[in-house]
C-alpha cells in the first residue's frame, strides 16, 4: 500500500460503527452517502451536542430517540433557494412546459424537497405557462421537518429577496410579490401555489418509487452518494417514468457512466434536461 | 521541467480570492506539463459567475486546467478548480466530490471545506496553499493540513495582491514557507520533484496500493 495511504482511518471506523448502528437501530441507512461531506456534517453535530467523540456520540443515540431526530436533522438538510439555477428553470419554462401542455393532467415528483423552494418555483411556472388545476407536485424528503417548513411555506425575507432575483432571471412574467404576503421578518406562500401540492416522508435508501410521474426533479441529491446509491436512486426514479417523460438533475449532476443512462437524452443541453425515449 | 522521480506529495489544494486569476496565472504558468501531482483549487467567485476561468487559465498554463466533475479521479498533471456555487471536496480514494451545503464563511466554494477533506485524504502527503485574497476563509483548512502532517505555504502578504486573507493564515498557523507567488511554483517543482525521500510515492501508486 502507498505510503500517502493515511495509515489508519480510526476516525472513519468509528463514524462507520455509528452509521451501521443507526440502521440496525433506527433503519435509516447513512452507509452509503458520499463520505467526505458526510463526515462534515457529523463532526459539526457532534460539536453541537457537546459530546467528546463518534463513540461517545454511537453510545448515546442508539438508546436516545430524541439525540438520533437531532442528527438526522443534522444530516440530511438541503439547502435549497427558489428559482436556484435560474437557467434551468427558464430552461423548464421555454423547452419542457410545451411537452407538459399535451398531457391531460401531469404529474411531478420533487425528490428532496427539503423546505419546498422548488415545489412552489415549479408551481410557479406551471401556473404562469397556463396549467394551473392541471398539474400536481409532490415533493418528498427523508427530513421530517424540512417538510412541516415546507407545508408552512414559511420563508425569511432576507430569502425571498433573494428569491426574487431568481425569479426575475428565470423569465418570471408578474411580480414577484404576487406570490407570498409579507408579516413582519417573514414570507407566506400564496395559497394558490398550494393548491397542488402534497408534501410527504420518503427515503431514497430504502422506499419504493411514487408510482408515475411525468416529471421527476432530483437535483443535487446524488452528489451526496456514492455510485451504488446513485444507481439504486435512479434506478427507481426511472421506473416512475414513462418513455417521453422528464428527468431533471443539478447542474453538477450527469447521467453519464449510470446505468440508465442509454434511455435517455439530456433533451436541453448543459441544463441537465433529460427525456426518457420513446422505444 | 520537474527532474526525477516523485517521491514526496500526493497532491496540492490551492485557495484564492481576490486578485485570483492573475495568482493562479502566475502559479500554474509556472508547473512544467509533467508535473506530478494534481492541483486542486478553490477560487471564490460569485455563485452565478459563468465558470470559464478554467479556459482562461488553460490558455496560459502548460498543466491541463479543467473545472472539477463530480466523482472524477484525480489525474497528476492537472489543475482542477471548484465550480461556482458548490464546495469541493476530495474523498479518501482519490475522488472529487461536490456538496450545496450552506456557505463557510461566507463562501461557496469554501477553502477550509477543501482542504479539511483533503488533509483527510492526504494526511503528510498534502501541500496547502493560501494565495491573495480578502477575508479568512483558508485559514482553519490549513490548520488542518499542518496538524496532520502536510506542508503549509502562504503567499507573501507583501507580495499579494490583496493581503487579508494571507494574513489570516500566518496568524494561524506555523507557516513552512512564506513565499513571493512567483517563487511559490518553482518550491512545489522541488518538492514534487523527489526532494523529500521518505514521503510518499506518486498519486498513482497510491491509488493503485
Amino acid at each position: 500500500m502507498g505510503s500517502c495511504m493515511r495509515t489508519q482511518d480510526i476516525e472513519g471506523i468509528e463514524i462507520g460503527l455509528l452509521l451501521d448502528g443507526i440502521f440496525r437501530v433506527y433503519g435509516y441507512d447513512f452507509r452509503e452517502y458520499a463520505e467526505a461531506s458526510l463526515k462534515r456534517r457529523l463532526a459539526q453535530w457532534l460539536q453541537k451536542t457537546g459530546l467528546g467523540s463518534f463513540p461517545e456520540a454511537q453510545a448515546r443515540v442508539l438508546h436516545d430517540r430524541e439525540l438520533f431526530s437531532g442528527l438526522l436533522e443534522g444530516i440530511t438538510v438541503n439547502v435549497s433557494a427558489m428559482f436556484r439555477d435560474p437557467q434551468f428553470f427558464k430552461a423548464l419554462r421555454e423547452e419542457v412546459v410545451l411537452h407538459l401542455k399535451t398531457y391531460p393532467f401531469i404529474k411531478i415528483w420533487v425528490a428532496g424537497c427539503s423546505a419546498g423552494e422548488e415545489v412552489y418555483s415549479l408551481a410557479i411556472v406551471l401556473c404562469e405557462e397556463g396549467l394551473q388545476g392541471r398539474y400536481r407536485i409532490y415533493g418528498t424528503d427523508i427530513n421530517e421537518k424540512v417538510l412541516r417548513q415546507a407545508e408552512e411555506g414559511i420563508y425569511s425575507l432576507e430569502r425571498v429577496q433573494q428569491f426574487t432575483q431568481g425569479y426575475q432571471k428565470a423569465g418570471g412574467k408578474r411580480d414577484f410579490s404576487d406570490y407570498y404576503t409579507a408579516r413582519y421578518d417573514y414570507a407566506i406562500v400564496s395559497e394558490k401555489l398550494r393548491d397542488n401540492v402534497v408534501f410527504a416522508s420518503h427515503n431514497l435508501t430504502a422506499d419504493a418509487g411514487i408510482g408515475e410521474m411525468q416529471m421527476v426533479l432530483c437535483r443535487n441529491l446524488l452528489i451526496y452518494f456514492k455510485p451504488a446509491l446513485k444507481e439504486r436512486v435512479l434506478g427507481l426514479i426511472d421506473g416512475c417514468l414513462p418513455n417521453g417523460g422528464f428527468l431533471c438533475l443539478g447542474m453538477k449532476e450527469t447521467l453519464s457512466d449510470r446505468v440508465i443512462a442509454g434511455r435517455y437524452t439530456e433533451m436541453v443541453r448543459g441544463k441537465r434536461i433529460y427525456r426518457k425515449q420513446y422505444v | 521541467m520537474c527532474s526525477g522521480n516523485s517521491e514526496g506529495y500526493c497532491a496540492v489544494v490551492a485557495g484564492v480570492s481576490m486578485g485570483g486569476v492573475e495568482a493562479l496565472r502566475v502559479l500554474l504558468g509556472g508547473l512544467p506539463p509533467d508535473f506530478p501531482l494534481p492541483v486542486i483549487i478553490v477560487h471564490h467567485t460569485r455563485p452565478d459567475s459563468a465558470s470559464d476561468l478554467a479556459h482562461l487559465l488553460n490558455a496560459s498554463a502548460t498543466v491541463a486546467v479543467k473545472e472539477a466533475d463530480e466523482g472524477e479521479r484525480l489525474e497528476s498533471g492537472t489543475a482542477y478548480l471548484a465550480p461556482p456555487n458548490y464546495h469541493l471536496l476530495v474523498e479518501r480514494d482519490g475522488t472529487l466530490a461536490f456538496s450545496v451545503d450552506t456557505p463557510v464563511n461566507y463562501a461557496r466554494p469554501s477553502i477550509d471545506v477543501l482542504f479539511e477533506s483533503a488533509a483527510d485524504a492526504f494526511g503528510p502527503g498534502l501541500i496547502g496553499i493560501i494565495l491573495t485574497g480578502a477575508g479568512s476563509d483558508g485559514s482553519k483548512g490549513l490548520k488542518v493540513v499542518k496538524d496532520k502532517g502536510g506542508l503549509a505555504i502562504i503567499q507573501d502578504p507583501l507580495d499579494a495582491n490583496t493581503d487579508s486573507m494571507p494574513r489570516s493564515a500566518i496568524a494561524a498557523v506555523t507557516a513552512d514557507h512564506v513565499l513571493a507567488l512567483a517563487e511559490i511554483a518553482p518550491l512545489l517543482c522541488a518538492l514534487a520533484g523527489g526532494d523529500r525521500r521518505t514521503g510518499c510515492r506518486r498519486l498513482e501508486e497510491h491509488r493503485n496500493g
